[in-house]
């Protein structure tokens, strides 16, 4: 199950990339992608999971890059 | 950006005060530096503070504010504003040239309708493409985008589909045809009946592909944040190394020298120059190709295509138009015109696809005429009685269909060595010539594999289930080099089995079809390219790159596109990569200043963004 998001305030490719790899280590996520260029992140994980994956992305992405903010799509 | 900008032209007028007045005190000078560096680097300095306590120390904020805050320690002051201030006139620079690609990426996202009119009980409303639902009645009005699929139930236009293919000259619709969600109404009032949800059109479709397309990323992309994921830190720890080492080592060895030899290591260990000028790339490629009419899913396709070695292509609807049509026509004592008028009549209630070409070809009306005891053999032809107008009471006995038929009525007939599909005809028992039917080749096909071959592919390959003899007539005109003919629809599955693992190593196999009966085909090869796919869901579901014109020379361009993206991200990575080492070698030996560092590695990233921005431009 693939779900996108809207990603706003990243400051750089590396820090984007940087936060790709970050989300990736989550449990329960099986791949995410961050588009610098798009603004967009796409992660991937089941179905029953996702309340409590999207927590955790929330969590990590407020650790690493305080400034950004994502928005599902 | 413009803060930003203006912060930036404060500050390199006092740098530029600072370095050129000399003041009585030096003190003063050095107040003046000390002034600009805050105006360009404040926010820097905030941000590298914060990031130390979240524990990020290869963050490029703090790194520079060591690196800065390190030439001052040592009493470096121009330099030190020197590497501020061109750190952020580079940072300028990437902000602007991702605003500009963005911005080229949304003006094709232009085709999003913001409104459908519908039609509900009598009434026209405005509402959300999204609440639309199945069967209900829009109108679209001139210079309008149509919001949603449908069929025309009212009225014909002129409509405008570049925005979806490319295709700069409009196309009429008339009543019962089809129109794209994303095409622009040039003049007439339309009413459609809504076929699709707004979800499931055209335009949602190529918009989620095109909003999608960087989350595949390519092998350069990988390697490049693989190598700014280490690298940051091996140059760091160089530069510690360097600043304490050799002091304590070598006699004479002043910490203050090695510092500053150290420092200019922390300017050039930001990778963000490379890390977004390759991407930035891949990005200005997809745009440009779908600028285009060709919509690639993921830089990863973009870059395979560049080492593509293989192309095979699907015959019917791919290189030919898969519509048949009359070739020739050969008649026996009486002229064309009436040979073909005999055929369709005989044909005019058949709906095989033979007979409707062949009544395509005649293109008349056959009212007046009476078409009797019609009886439709299959797998052989037809015989029917046609009653002449002209001639009272007589009726003709005609017999159209292929060798198998005129065998059957004993009919004395010339075998034609023509190539296609050839109807026989008899009239009263006596052979009257024949009709060659076939499929067309595309105006484009030949051109496109002339030039596919010129780029570099080295071998071309046509599947069909088609007899031989048509198959390899057909190829030889086009200039295919080889042919599998006769094959199933899972033939086709097996052969490009055999073929990807035959292929080279790194070398990629492209499968071109139309997504008709091939989709698991498309989905097999290396890169599925759907051809001519506006509008079936399979097919652009199962490719990798959706073509969206019916022209295969498109794929000629797709290539262009590519190998130009591939050649400038190795011209980015090379050059940007030689250019930081090569400071980093000669800062170590103490030849580069931190001046030279701090332009070198923003000139670098100016250099290599600007290369890349060269992807947006339509031409190539």
């Amino acid at each position: 199950m693939k779900n996108k998001f809207k990603i706003k305030g990243l400051d750089c490719a590396n820090c984007a990339a940087e936060l790709e790899r970050a989300i990736e280590k989550i449990d329960g996520v099986d791949e995410a992608s961050i588009s610098f260029m798009t603004e967009r992140l796409i992660i991937e994980c089941s179905e029953e999971n996702k309340n409590e994956v999207m927590e955790n992305v929330k969590k990590v992405i407020k650790k690493e890059e305080p400034d950004v903010t994502i928005e599902e799509i | 950006m413009k803060k930003r900008l203006y912060k930036i032209i404060i500050s390199a007028v006092l740098f530029v005060i600072a370095l050129l007045v000399m003041f009585p005190n030096i003190w003063i000078n050095r107040i003046i530096y000390i002034l600009s560096y805050l105006i360009v680097g404040f926010e820097i300095l905030k941000k590298a503070v914060r990031n130390i306590k979240r524990g990020k120390v290869f963050d490029e904020n703090f790194l520079m504010s060591v690196a800065t805050i390190g030439a001052f320690a040592i009493g470096e002051f121009p330099e030190a504003v020197a590497v501020m201030l061109f750190y952020q006139i580079g940072e300028i620079f990437q902000d602007y040239a991702v605003d500009k690609s963005r911005k080229s990426i949304s003006s094709l996202m232009d085709i999003r309708p913001d409104h459908a009119n519908v039609l509900r009980d009598g009434k026209e409303e405005k509402v959300d493409p999204d609440n639309v639902k199945i069967g209900e009645i829009i109108i679209v009005k001139p210079g309008e985008k149509v919001p949603i699929d449908g069929v025309i139930e009212e009225g014909t236009s002129f409509v405008d589909t570049k925005a979806l293919t490319g295709e700069p000259t409009p196309k009429k619709v008339c009543k019962d045809e089809e129109v794209l969600s994303g095409c622009i109404n040039l003049d007439g009032i339309l009413k459609i009946k809504v076929t699709k949800k707004y979800d499931d059109s055209t335009v949602s479709k190529i918009l989620e592909l095109v909003e999608n397309a960087s989350s595949k990323k390519s092998k350069s992309e990988k390697f490049i944040t693989k190598f700014a994921k280490y690298y940051t830190p091996i140059v760091v720890i160089i530069a510690v190394a360097l600043a304490i080492i050799p002091p304590l080592l070598i006699n004479g060895a002043t910490f203050s020298e090695w510092i500053y030899r150290a420092l200019s290591f922390l300017v050039v260990s930001c990778p963000c120059a490379l890390v977004i000028s390759i991407p930035l790339s891949f990005f200005g490629g997809i745009g440009g190709a779908s600028k285009n009419g060709i919509l690639i899913k993921g830089s990863n396709y973009l870059e395979a295509l560049a080492s593509l070695e293989t192309i095979v292509f699907d015959k019917t609807g791919t290189l030919t138009e898969g519509v048949f049509d009359v070739q020739k026509i050969e008649p026996v004592g009486l002229t064309k015109e009436e040979l073909l008028e005999i055929a369709a009549l005989a044909e005019w209630y058949s709906n095989h696809p033979i007979a409707k070409s062949i009544k395509k070809a005649y293109n008349k009306n056959a009212e007046e005429i009476k078409i009797k005891d019609v009886k439709e053999i299959s797998g052989k032809g037809i015989i029917a009685k046609i009653e002449e107008a002209k001639v009272n009471n007589h009726e003709k006995q005609i017999l159209v269909g292929n060798e198998k038929l005129m065998e059957e009525n004993n009919i004395s007939f010339e075998k034609s060595k023509e190539i296609g599909t050839i109807l026989y005809i008899a009239i009263d028992g006596v052979f009257s010539g024949t009709i060659l039917i076939s499929d067309k080749i595309k105006d484009d096909s030949v051109k496109a594999i002339y030039l596919i071959k010129k780029n570099g592919i080295k071998q071309t390959i046509m599947l069909t289930g088609d007899k031989k003899e048509i198959a390899e007539h057909i190829s030889k005109k086009i200039g295919i080099d080889k042919v599998h003919s006769e094959l199933l629809p899972d033939g086709k599955t097996e052969k490009m089995e055999q073929l990807l693992k035959e292929k080279g190593e790194n070398k990629k196999i492209a499968y071109v079809g139309d997504g008709i009966n091939d989709a698991p085909v498309l989905a097999l090869a290396d890169i599925g390219i759907a051809m001519g796919a506006l509008g079936s869901d399979s097919a652009i579901e199962a490719s990798d790159i959706v073509i969206m014109t019916d022209e295969p020379s498109k794929i000629n361009t797709a290539i262009k596109i590519s190998k130009k993206t591939m050649k400038i991200v190795r011209e980015n990575i090379v050059f940007a990569i030689f250019v930081k080492i090569l400071i980093l070698v000669l800062s170590a030996l103490g030849i580069a200043t931190l001046w030279a560092a701090v332009f070198a590695d923003v000139g670098v990233s100016v250099i290599a963004i600007f290369n890349s921005l060269r992807m947006l431009s339509k031409k190539i």
